[in-house]
């Protein structure tokens, strides 16, 4: 894989950084904003580390609310305080806003086409392998530590809520306290 | 309690009971958008659900349309206030407390074991949104060729994504 290959030099962003920084992520994630957002942070700007991210996604996941808002204010906290946050969080969700308000209002005027659906279905389709490529990325660190309970708490979580289709919600309930036992326990 | 204070209230106990994501509160934002509040109709979330789906940005833009929808431009920023500033406020204090333990032996358990669960769940959304998309043999093939360009070049993946629009433009996808 050639992607990771580290930038130049790490780098301590601005609020103005931020602030572009989500904006960009923003307005190119179709289906989704993790692979833009890891693709910005990590392989772009080298604002964090592949494990930084993914430590820092992970905590966004369990905390209530977008994952990617959080971890707009994570980042943006980590580096410029509450301001940081805040800049983070406007570039991530205000030209967003803008543009699903424009298309509801079009959308409204001109109603459903088929021609539409068709394109959309079709960037779908792509943004579900950007999806894939991602989740290999932040998967392979782990397999290349031959990190095995990982992988097995990882399969377990993939079974019980890509496979079964079981509530997120209660999946995480039980699976992130056996996670953390597992380490707890192998650490000592 | 007016318009505006029912969004507020919905919308701020939602962004509270969102772990794991938006996805995790689709079903009750349905449930009180449509047969609770009486908001809007099944279609017209459905449809809303679908412009927020396909446009660029995180997903909750879903919620900036039902306020939209509910009084206007207000209701939308009141909307997307109530649902992001409550998770906002609380990563801020977690993650103020996950830093001042940074160096705690149970952190290190604690994040490796989260993380773990983590590339399960990644995986399992990638996998819901293929199915969801892959509904023909064309679009497959669109998803398969985004994957080995994303994992093997730094291309950049607007540019599958263009090259997917055209192809479904065009009817061959």
């Amino acid at each position: 894989m050639t992607s990771d290959a580290a930038p130049a030099a790490p780098t301590n962003p601005g609020l103005g950084a931020l602030f572009v920084g989500f904006l960009t992520i923003s307005i190119q994630a179709f289906g989704g904003v993790l692979p833009w957002a890891r693709r910005v942070i990590v392989e772009r700007r080298g604002w964090l580390s592949p494990a930084e991210f993914t430590d820092m996604l992970s905590l966004c996941q369990f905390l209530p609310g977008p994952n990617m808002i959080n971890l707009a204010v994570a980042l943006g906290v980590r580096f410029r305080g509450i301001p940081g946050a805040i800049a983070a969080f406007a570039g991530l969700i205000g030209v967003p806003m803008v543009i699903v308000l424009l298309l509801v209002t079009l959308y409204e005027g001109i109603g459903p086409s088929p021609a539409v659906d068709d394109t959309l279905g079709a960037i779908a389709a792509a943004a579900a392998g950007l999806m894939i490529a991602t989740t290999a990325k932040i998967a392979e660190p782990f397999f290349r530590a031959r990190d095995w309970r990982a992988i097995l708490i990882a399969a377990i979580g993939f079974l019980a809520v890509g496979i079964f289709r079981w509530p997120l919600l209660w999946v995480l309930f039980v699976l992130a306290p056996l996670g953390v036992a597992a380490y707890w326990r192998w650490r000592r | 309690m007016g318009a505006y204070g029912q969004l507020i209230a919905h919308f701020a106990v939602l962004s509270l009971l969102a772990v794991g994501g938006v996805p995790t509160v689709i079903p009750e934002m349905h449930r009180h958008a449509v047969d609770v509040a009486g908001w809007l109709s099944d279609t017209e979330f459905t449809n809303l659900f679908a412009i927020a789906q396909g446009a660029p940005g995180p997903n909750m833009t879903i919620v900036t349309l039902i306020g939209w929808h509910v009084t206007g431009l207000g209701g939308a920023l009141v909307a997307t206030a109530a649902f992001c500033v409550p998770c906002c406020v609380l990563t801020y204090f977690v993650f103020q407390l996950w830093n001042r333990w940074r160096d705690r032996p149970w952190r290190v358990a604690v994040q490796a074991g989260l993380s773990a669960v983590t590339i399960g769940i990644v995986a399992a959304g990638a996998l819901v949104i293929a199915i969801a998309a892959d509904t023909n043999l064309a679009r497959f093939a669109i998803t398969l060729a985004t994957a080995a360009l994303a994992w093997w070049t730094r291309l950049n993946p607007l540019w599958a994504l263009g090259a997917a629009g055209v192809i479904g433009a065009l009817g061959f996808a």
